[in-house]
This record gives C-alpha cells, structure tokens and sequence, in this order.
C-alpha cells in the first residue's frame, strides 16, 4: 500500500548531513511507490538544499525559514514541522538518529500520539508490513520492529542505509511555508565548537580510537595525525575518557557512541566487552596493541601486535607514499 | 524543590547476550541501575543538598527492581515508587511508558524531572522527551552540567561533541549525559537507611489506565543475535613490514583506502 511519507531533513554549517539522503532511501521503501516529501527548517535561503533533496528523490521539499529556527530548538522546530505534519497528513516520517532527530521526533511522536522506532539500521517491505531492524544492548542483539497502529514513524542510524543515487535530471517542486513560532521555552545562549572537523563520529567513514595505551592526552597526537591522514575523526574508549586523556564526547562503546564506520583503527585498546558493543559492527577493523592476547584482537579483521607510538607514525608515512604514488 | 527521577533496572553491562525462544534470556543475569539513570539520581541528590526538597525515584517494571529502587535510596533518594505492571501487561513501548508515567505524574507538584539521556538495553532514548511533551515541559536532553538559581536554569548540553549552553526555567525535564557527574557508590549507612525509606508499589489500575489505554503502537516481531565476528589476521614479521603489508590489505583486500 502506498503511502506518503515526510522526510525530515537536516543541515550541518550549511550543508544537508549525508543522513538526510539516507533518510530519503529509508522512506522510498517505506512509502512503496508513494509520495516522498522532504521538509527542511532553517532561516534563509533554503532552495538550493530542497532542490537537493529533491535529487536524492524527494518528490517535493517544503522549506521553512524563520529567523527562530536559526538555531535548532525543540519547542522552535516542533512547532515548525508539527504545522507542516499537519498540512501534509502524511502516513509516515523519517529522520536521522542524530543529535537533532533524538531530541525532535520523540517530542512529535508524542504530541502525535504515534510510535517512534529509533535508530533502524534497516529497513525493507515484508508482506505489506514495514520491518525496520535496530540494535539493541549497544549492538550485542538486533530485533526487528513493526508499527502496529498509526503512523510509521523512525529514525535511521547514519551510515547504514545507503541512499540513492544523485540524479540532477529529477524534477519536484520546492516550495515555502510560512509558520507561526511562539513559546521557545529554551534559550540557547552559546554554543562552544569543540568537534574540530565538524564530522561526527557516528557519521565519520574512518575513526582512529585510543585507549589506556596512549597513556596520556599528548599521546592522542600520532592518533590525530592518523585521522587526519585518512579524512577521518579521533574516538576514544571509556579508559581513555576515565583517565582524563581525552573528552567524554570522544568515548565510543556501551556507554558513549555507538559506531559504524567503514574503517575503525583501534590503538591500545584492550576491547572490554563494553567497547566493543560500540565498535564492533563496523565495517573493517584493525587492531594495534602491545598485548597478543588483547581481547580487540577477537574482533579486529587485522592485527599488529606492537607498540602504537611505534606503528602509528610507520602507518601514516606508508599511508602517504601510497597517496602520492596513487 | 520536588525532584523526581525516573529510573531504569537493565542488565549490566558486563553481560553477555544470549537469545532463547525468541527472547533475550536473563537467567542469571545481572541488573544494576541503567548507567545513565545513575548520572539522574546523583544529580537529584545534590540538587536536593542544595536547594533543599525531596528526591522521588520512579520506576516501570517488575518487583524486582525494587533492589535497583532500594539502590537509589540508599546512595540518598528519600523515597520511591514501583509501578509493577508485571501482573497486567505483556507487551508496551515508549507510548506505554509514557501513558503511564503520564498518569503518575498527573497530580504531583513538579520542579525537575531528571533521567537518563538513553537506557543501555533499549536504547530509543524517547522516554524523556515523550513525557516533557505530555506534561507540557520544555526538555533539555543530554545535560552535562545543571545550575539552578531561584526559577532560572542553566545548562550546558552534549550536543555531538560541541556544547550548548541553554538558559530555561522550572519546571524543566532534563535527561543527564556521561561527564554529569561521578555517581556514588552508596555507603553502607546509607544502605541502612534505604531499608526504612518509604518504597510504595502502585500498578496501572491505581493510576485509572486499563489495558487498552497503554497498548503499544509498536511491536517486536524478532530478536536475533549478530553473525559472530571471526577473528582476522594478525600479521608477522618487523613492524615496518608489517605496517606496509597492512596498508596493502586495506587497499586491495578490504578496499576502504
């Protein structure tokens, strides 16, 4: 049965994150033939970001802008996509598990009366029901869900679901919509910029994490010169964190960031069982680490058994020359 | 102030995971107080110490996680309350959770509701936003620091790394984030003291909500384990040939370079 299905789409420093094409993906099954409509909320010009959209294969963008919605706010944006939710009465919504879509789409859910799957890592049409996959205990079990009344309503886990091809030859309107916003019960006072790349972990294609081996906060810098070398971000596991080497907002595992990217480097990680819930579904991963018998090693597809002050500053030279003989 | 938290009874997270007859089997497992309701009731505690009030700890669940209950007491909670909804529902979601917590909340003065910003076993992270919404709160999610002066509340919040620092005022629902605080652990006084702290047990017919009122809008159809990770290679020989046969790996055989 077809459906119309909104997809609520986000921007980073003035670009559309990469989840948001995802999410269009994620809502081309869900809506089986039917209506794909992106709406986008922001102040200023937002055309050329819908246009965007439409060619990952929205079939129509609304966009919202309002100088309240500058800055994300729960009570700002609620109201914006709640008055577009109601002019479109769509049969489904879609949006990225991230900072925004875990704040935002409970608090429409909720006020909707509608269930909400957060973070499906998948999601395919079976017999006229929509499954949506999501891991559970930080990735050590998966179960598969269903809506079972209402509306469909989920949020997908960055980098999991592919999104579709760019096709700048895709038509849909792209249209304004003007939106009451009062009552902004939270004020953001300032925001300090600490993630100095701007890529999020959950949404970084390489992450190089230390542990307790790299021994100090200074020790992290081989790790970021590795990132840096391979267009990737630093994580960190809770040892790290505890032992004041780094930011909590680094700490990948159980608690802290659960992580999928395609390459994760683990340096003087010992793999405690709760870091690797957090790690341990990406894609490909290599381990480096004094101790043989580290328990990182039982999940790493490749392993160097040595010191990383010695083997990193080797990888990032290797890494270069092959650059350059690329 | 009357504070109130809402707490969650998961499996630690040393567990390991195992699946039987479709479910995720708890024989022997052990449970502590999910981690990030923990950072919530450390919190309260010292919100309390103060400004002065009461600390309420408010649970869903079965008689057993009383003992998560009584662990909050004693690390200094002054009461508790258990909503056993063992005898009345077989399945529930987010919405259900928070119909019930709705209902509960309904006529209690509150300042401050504080939980966890996501629990370890289910992870939607939904139940704190859900319910700011119900009781018509604003809602700050993934708190890492709180100051509350007369109504006024600031805060700073985890917002993917970057912080955001959001001014707001009471009553206010918050959700607490890793790098809050430092939970104590409770002392054995304290555990003393817990014993005789009022814990009430309440089940969903005491808050006027029947079966159908708290019917999931979701449901679980499966529950299955990851395909187990076979462990790789683990190269040989010096470092440096070792470094330049891994980069050669990347590229060629696992092509992510």
């Amino acid at each position: 049965m077809s459906k119309k299905v909104l997809v609520i789409g986000e921007a980073r420093e003035g670009s559309l994150r990469n989840v948001t094409f995802e999410a269009i993906a994620a809502a081309n099954i869900v809506s089986d033939g039917g209506e794909v409509v992106g709406v986008l909320c922001g102040d200023g010009d937002l055309n050329e970001m819908g246009q965007e959209m439409v060619y990952y294969g929205a079939s129509k963008v609304i966009t919202v802008s309002n100088p309240d919605l500058k800055t994300y706010t729960s009570d700002g944006y609620a109201q914006a996509v709640y008055q577009v939710i109601q002019d479109e009465s769509p049969e489904g919504i879609i949006m990225g598990h991230t900072a925004i879509g875990k704040d935002l789409t409970p608090k429409l859910a909720s006020k909707l009366e509608s269930g909400l799957i957060s973070d499906a890592t998948e999601v395919v049409a079976e017999g006229g029901d929509i499954v949506f996959t999501r891991p559970i205990y930080s990735g050590k079990a998966f179960e598969k869900k269903v809506v079972t009344e209402g509306l469909v309503f989920a949020t997908i886990r960055p980098n999991n679901i592919p999104a579709l091809t760019r096709d700048d030859s895709l038509a849909g309107s792209v249209s304004e919509k003007e939106v009451e916003i009062s009552n902004i019960r939270t004020i953001i006072k300032d925001i300090l910029r600490k993630s100095s790349d701007g890529v999020d972990l959950s949404e970084a294609k390489v992450i190089v994490a230390g542990g307790r081996g790299v021994k100090s906060a200074e020790g992290f810098e081989p790790l970021d010169k590795l990132a840096e070398v391979l267009g990737g971000t630093v994580g960190a596991s809770r040892g790290a964190c505890d032992a004041g080497y780094c930011d909590y907002s680094l700490q990948i595992g159980q608690t802290g960031k659960v992580v999928t990217p395609d390459l994760y480097i683990a340096c003087g990680i010992s793999g405690a069982i709760q870091h690797l819930a957090g790690m341990s579904n990406s894609k490909v991963i290599v381990a480096i680490n004094k101790d043989p018998e580290a328990n990182i090693f039982n999940v790493a597809d490749y392993g160097i058994v040595g010191d990383l002050f010695d083997v990193v500053p080797k990888l990032i030279e290797e890494i270069k020359e092959m650059k350059v003989n690329a | 102030m009357n504070i109130y938290v809402l707490l969650k009874r998961t499996f630690d997270t040393e567990e390991k995971i195992s699946v039987s007859n479709g479910v995720i089997a708890d024989d022997g497992a052990e449970y502590i107080i999910n981690p990030y309701d923990e950072y919530a009731v450390e919190e309260a505690i010292n919100l309390r110490d103060e400004h002065g009030g009461e600390v309420t700890v408010v649970t869903i669940g079965e008689e057993e996680a009383e003992k998560q209950l009584r662990t909050a007491l004693a690390m200094g909670a002054d009461k508790a309350v258990l909503i056993n909804t063992e005898d009345d529902l077989e399945e529930g979601d987010q919405f259900t959770t928070v119909k019930i917590l709705e209902a509960f909340f309904e006529d209690k003065e509150v300042d401050i509701i504080l939980g966890g910003n996501v629990a370890i076993d289910e992870a939607s992270g939904q139940v704190g936003p859900r319910l700011a919404e119900r009781l018509d709160m604003p809602c700050v999610t993934t708190i890492t620091d709180i100051k509350i002066d007369g109504t006024t509340v600031n805060i700073e919040r985890d917002v993917e790394g970057d912080v955001e620092k959001v001014e707001t005022t009471l009553p206010v629902l918050v959700t607490c984030q890793q790098g809050l605080n430092e939970p104590r652990y409770p002392s054995l006084p304290g555990i003393m003291k817990a014993k005789k702290k009022p814990l009430d047990e309440l089940e969903i017919d005491d808050l006027d909500l029947d079966e159908d009122d708290v019917e999931p809008k979701t449901k679980t159809t499966e529950i299955f384990l990851p395909p187990e990770k076979e462990a790789g290679k683990v190269l040989e020989g010096e470092v440096d040939d070792q470094v330049k046969e891994l980069v050669s790996l990347l590229k060629t055989e696992a092509k992510v370079l």
